[in-house]
């Protein structure tokens, strides 16, 4: 009888481990990607081209569903000055991120690109600037703005004045790429 | 034990010790530690005697305990107040002791001190030192230079979580608060260095977030002055030309700034003059073309979770870099 108990005692612990065992748990990987390293393909803004058809864009990127790198890439977002023309998502100088507009495309790849390269109408060029694996976290802080990641990986918190709740509570936009460049104010 | 620890280490690292005071702040802080340790000394000692007596003279003849006859009950009274009361003043001399102690090291308040505004960051410490004279705003990091035999008044904050200054041989330790500022005023006996560190736990590296305070009589801390407010020096050789090329082109210009360079960024420390600091990274290599080397190319195996990210330049370029940066005295 008491052998039985120890038994279905020792179980419910080995259970209890392996249950803990298996719960994904984030790991934060010091030694990032050297900068220089990673150049990304070059954008495609058609769907028109020679030959057949190459594989879409769709990467999000390495840090998608990352929640410390998407708060370092709010760090970054803000002390790279992102925040100068796109304010906290809102747009001023520079396109809203935090709605449904994509003029360059809204995957992670396509924003990735976007800082990378640049794009008309002032958005500058980082490439050369911002190692590759900070441009990737800031892109995945930026598609928390609109909603594109799940609330457990968002900022719970947003700690500027401004009038948006955090990025966890942003409802989710549906990203639609447009060709209206009138749509920005740039 | 000490001197054969001095022997092997740098100088700044053996005198790293609240009971070394070298200022007169700290050295009253040293007084305290003494008094209180000879007090509680006297306590502990006086205390084993009692229970020892108490062991050996108190055995009672034949069987258990009953109540205590009321001519033992009152010596006992009065052994009982007069121990209260030998507690209560002792504790009340640590206390005025420890008042008084606070009040004097609070402040140094000469009206004329050289104003230093440290800035906490994860995980390194922001130096600029105060003038009405925007021009003669002195920018450095992890490297406090102050005048010997001088009060200084440290003005401390924090970019992001809460850091604390801590220079045992000089003062106590003062918090860095985000959004809210506080001050601690420190003055060094004699010329030397004392190392400082963040004493309160700020992240992953904190054990690394060093800096050295290095007390100079007032004429060299007006020349090291002097020299801190020029603008970087010009490189003067093809390969250092070519390293202030790479500097400015690379990533390292969008977070470090060089005085009368391109490389304005203001997320890093200050490299100016980098070659006349004493170390790198917080206080946590020595300066040498190595040591920069390996942190410039790798920082995170240095210290892993800086906010340095790695750099893989091409070899020629890291040794024109080096060359650059070893040049900026």
């Amino acid at each position: 009888m008491r052998r039985a108990r120890g038994f279905v005692v020792s179980a419910c612990a080995l259970a209890l481990g392996f249950s803990l065992a298996g719960c994904p748990r984030e790991k934060r990987d010091f030694r990032e990607l050297p900068a220089l390293d990673a150049r990304p393909l070059p954008v495609r803004q058609t769907t028109l081209q020679p030959g057949s058809p190459l594989p879409s864009q769709v990467s999000n990127g390495p840090y998608e569903g990352n929640a410390p790198s998407i708060a370092e890439g709010e760090t970054l977002y803000q002390q790279y000055n992102c925040a100068g023309c796109h304010f906290h998502g809102g747009g001023g100088i520079g396109p809203p991120l935090m709605d449904q507009q994509w003029i360059y495309g809204g995957s992670g790849q396509n924003i990735h690109d976007t800082i990378v390269q640049g794009r008309p109408n002032g958005m500058p060029s980082y490439g050369s600037h911002i190692p590759d694996d900070q441009v990737w976290k800031i892109t995945a802080y930026v598609r928390t703005l609109s909603g594109q990641v799940p609330k457990s990986q968002s900022p719970t918190r947003s700690d500027e004045l401004f009038p948006h709740p955090s990025e966890q509570a942003m409802p989710k936009e549906k990203p639609a790429t447009t060709t209206q460049k009138a749509s920005h104010p740039g | 034990m000490n001197g054969q620890v001095a022997l092997l280490l740098p100088d700044w690292i053996g005198r790293h010790s609240a009971l070394h005071s070298h200022g007169v702040q700290a050295a009253r802080i040293e007084n305290l530690w003494w008094l209180m340790f000879w007090v509680c000394s006297g306590v502990f000692v006086l205390v084993m005697v009692a229970l020892g007596l108490a062991i050996t003279r108190a055995s009672l003849p034949g069987g258990m305990p009953g109540p205590i006859p009321p001519q033992p009950r009152r010596r006992m009274t009065r052994t009982v107040a007069a121990a209260v009361g030998v507690t209560i003043l002792t504790l009340f001399v640590l206390l005025i002791a420890s008042v008084s102690t606070g009040r004097a090291i609070a402040s140094l308040g000469a009206p004329k001190a050289t104003v230093v505004r440290l800035i906490g960051h994860q995980w390194w410490w922001e130096v600029e030192y105060e003038d009405p004279v925007s021009s003669r705003i002195v920018q450095t990091a992890n490297e406090i230079h102050i005048p010997a035999g001088r009060p200084v008044l440290v003005q401390l904050e924090s970019r992001d979580v809460i850091h604390s200054f801590w220079v045992p041989s000089l003062h106590g330790k003062r918090d860095l608060i985000p959004g809210h500022d506080s001050e601690i005023w420190i003055e060094a006996d004699r010329p030397g260095v004392y190392r400082g560190l963040c004493a309160e736990f700020c992240g992953y590296q904190h054990a690394h977030m060093g800096f050295l305070v290095i007390a100079e009589t007032p004429e060299r801390f007006g020349a090291w002055y002097n020299a801190q407010l020029q603008p970087a020096v010009l490189p003067s050789t093809p390969l250092q030309q070519r390293g202030r090329q790479v500097v400015e082109g690379a990533p390292c210009a969008v977070c470090h700034n060089i005085q009368g360079t391109q490389a304005s960024g203001r997320l890093g420390p200050d490299l100016s003059h980098l070659a006349s600091r004493r170390t790198l990274a917080a206080a946590t290599l020595a300066n040498t073309p190595g040591n920069l080397a390996g942190w410039i190319v790798d920082p995170q195996t240095v210290k892993p979770g800086n906010h340095m990210p790695a750099n893989s330049l091409p070899a020629e370029d890291l040794q024109a870099v080096l060359a650059y940066l070893g040049s900026l005295k």
